[in-house]
């Protein structure tokens, strides 16, 4: 019998509730087939069930837990989270209550010795970085999949067993009340970092797990500091290592830092150790005087791994349950939503019968490349807060000596932060459109840019669960033969919305017509007039024309639904 | 005083093309007085991390690091 904790955990800024257990499908006489079933509802899990929502497939839930996760533990949410956030109704609130920022600081013997300036484009309606504690996100998704006639949450069902039966996975589910089975067409496992599904089905993640293990502390403290992510190298109280802080909202503050080799967990937790090393830190910021609370603390040991495969039969994995990355440059929960993105819009039209046959197999090309690429990056970030060799440090150290007096070296304090991967080698990608003639806006396999539009206005706030073409064009009507493909290509069932950027107001073929009379927008796309993008439902640019055809369209719609 | 170190960098430098500028031996001489002295300035337990430091901005000033690299190598062999 699966009894998951009814005690509602304690946090000093969130209040936790207590969802009830489902268990009405225990000793139910027949077992039901879902179309879809995700397994945790955590950041991943619930932004998958509401992106299906979106394209219109229902899905059920089950948490294994029935509250929300303890502790702020995911806290930086990127921009392109937050697009992506947008898309499933949630950014306005997460923008409300998290704490934008775009400078980190590193500090080396009191001095700082880099300041690293993330970008910030007027065409973008989100920051850089958006600090919100886990807690405060999931109940924002959970809020937005109650809402939503189309998810089913099952909180207290824990997946126990999993089979795979040819055409559906079938999983035996155990509640406070007992085991009930059921089966799905497909389940999503985003389980997370420990998940069941991946040992069910005996997975192996491959990759490194690196020395460095980190204590993860919340206090609860009133700082007058600037959202900014500070980092202090060596610090005289933890030689050798590396500390990191970040506002969290509520005057809550992360702090990081690596445990001394030999220590246990338990030992670097124990609340002497805590108090001591939380003191040294902010004796060493002069605010040895300021009173705290600790709110929450956990152990995290860097690791680089992933599954070399996201697809298993019925089961496919997102986020932690595909792949463990460090969280140094924000790459956890960031990578997930990406993965999500570029997952549901392929299982959606997999489930309507639309996908071609490399639709769904490119999901686990596209993400497994990009926790490989995310897994190299890491790797440098990694090797300059914990360097895992004696070379290796005495460079490290080498650059933080230098760095108080020689500007050259500050560059190397700078872990790339998580970005938008580019699915520039995507099977889905069109292969004789005019890419290659493009000298300026997303090329293709990147996101689309985003575009501001008028006060409050942006490109992606007109963006939906569908394919969009963007045509740039001072005509009122589009080319006969493009709306004749586009109608056929709807007539079809695949979602597909045309946008048209130009001078007129109201052009003949499209579903929206966006302003663009001083042709600031087309600029920023590089392209002529007359030329269009072909964007795919998560925003990745799949084809871009400097003249645009019906057929060029179809042939690109065609391979970006994996016909081919 | 280093006229056998100076022939022994002479004939690498026929076999492998080490320098890029040649320094005079006088140069030489004296830049070997420096570092002896400056490693001996050292405290103890930190002179690797001296030299690192100083094969750091040898490299920038250098501004190859193709060539570094090369040099890496070489310093690598008959220790």
């Amino acid at each position: 019998m699966h009894c998951p904790s009814v005690e509602p955990r304690r946090s000093l800024y969130f209040d936790y509730q207590v969802y009830p257990a489902f268990t009405a499908g225990v000793g139910a006489a027949a077992i039901r087939r879902e179309a879809l079933v995700v397994v945790g509802a955590g950041p991943i899990g619930l932004t998958a069930a509401l992106e299906l929502a979106r394209y219109g497939i229902p899905s059920v839930v089950l948490e294994a837990e029935q509250q929300v996760s303890e502790g702020s533990r995911a806290i930086v949410f990127t921009r392109r989270s937050l697009e992506i956030l947008q898309q499933v109704g949630v950014a306005d609130r997460v923008t409300q209550a998290g704490l934008a920022w775009r400078f980190g600081n590193s500090f080396y013997r009191n001095q700082r010795v880099f300041r690293m300036e993330a970008p910030h484009d007027d065409n973008d309606r989100f920051p850089p970085m958006t600090n919100l504690q886990q807690p405060c996100l999931e109940h924002e998704l959970v809020l937005a999949a109650q809402a939503n006639p189309l998810i089913e949450l099952r909180w207290g069902n824990k997946v126990v067993d999993v089979r795979q039966a040819g055409d559906h996975a079938w999983l035996e589910v155990d509640t406070p009340a007992g085991p009930y089975a059921l089966e799905s067409a497909w389940v999503i496992a985003a389980d997370g970092a420990r998940s069941g599904l991946r040992s069910l089905l005996g997975l192996k993640l491959e990759g490194a797990a690196y020395e460095g293990r980190f204590v993860i502390a919340d206090i609860r403290i009133k700082l007058d500091l600037p959202t900014e992510r500070l980092a202090y190298f060596d610090p005289p109280w933890n030689p050798g290592n590396t500390v990191l802080m970040h506002r969290e909202p509520g005057d809550i503050w992360r702090i990081d830092y690596q445990l001394p080799a030999h220590e246990t967990p338990e030992q670097a937790l124990s609340p002497e150790s805590l108090r001591e090393r939380i003191d040294a830190q902010l004796a060493l910021m002069g605010m040895q005087d300021r009173s705290w609370e600790l709110d929450w603390s956990s152990v995290y040991a860097a690791r680089a791994l992933t599954l070399p495969e996201y697809i298993h039969g019925r089961v496919v994995f997102a986020g932690d349950a595909a792949h463990l990355l460090p969280i140094f440059g924000v790459r956890g929960a960031n990578t997930g939503f990406q993965d999500v993105s570029d997952l549901c819009w392929k299982l959606a039209l997999q489930v309507k019968g639309l996908a071609g046959p490399a639709l769904l197999p490119s999901y686990s090309q596209e993400r497994v490349g990009a926790a490989r690429e995310i897994i190299q990056e890491a790797g440098k970030s990694t090797r300059f807060m914990t360097p895992p060799s004696t070379g290796q440090r005495l460079l490290r150290d080498a650059v933080l000596s230098l760095s108080l007096s020689q500007a050259f070296v500050r560059p190397l304090y700078h872990w790339r932060t998580s970005r938008p991967h580019d699915y520039c080698d995507s099977p889905l990608n069109c292969r004789d459109d005019d890419d290659h003639l493009f000298s300026q806006g997303p090329r293709v396999g990147a996101p689309l840019q985003n575009l501001r539009l008028g006060e409050d206005d942006y490109l992606f706030d007109h963006l939906g669960a569908a394919f969009h073409l963007l045509c740039f064009t001072d005509a009122d009507e589009l080319p006969k033969d493009v709306q004749a493909q586009v109608a056929r290509l709807q007539e079809q069932g695949i979602p597909l919305r045309v946008i048209t950027l130009g001078e007129q107001a109201a052009v003949k073929g499209a579903d929206l017509s966006l302003d663009d009379r001083s042709g600031r927008l087309r600029e920023l796309y590089g392209v002529p007039v007359g030329g269009a993008y072909l964007a795919r439902p998560d925003q990745h640019v799949c084809a871009r024309w400097q003249g645009l055809s019906g057929a060029a369209l179809a042939a690109a719609v065609h391979r970006a639904l994996g016909n081919h | 005083m280093l006229h056998w170190l100076r022939q022994y960098i002479g004939h690498w430098e026929i076999t492998e093309d080490i320098a890029m500028s040649t320094l005079t031996i006088a140069d030489l001489e004296t830049l070997y007085d420096h570092l002896a002295d400056s490693l001996d300035r050292t405290p103890e337990g930190k002179r690797e991390l001296m030299l690192v430091k100083l094969a750091l901005l040898a490299a920038e000033a250098l501004g190859d690091a193709e060539r570094f690299a090369q040099l890496a190598e070489i310093a690598q062999r008959d220790l």
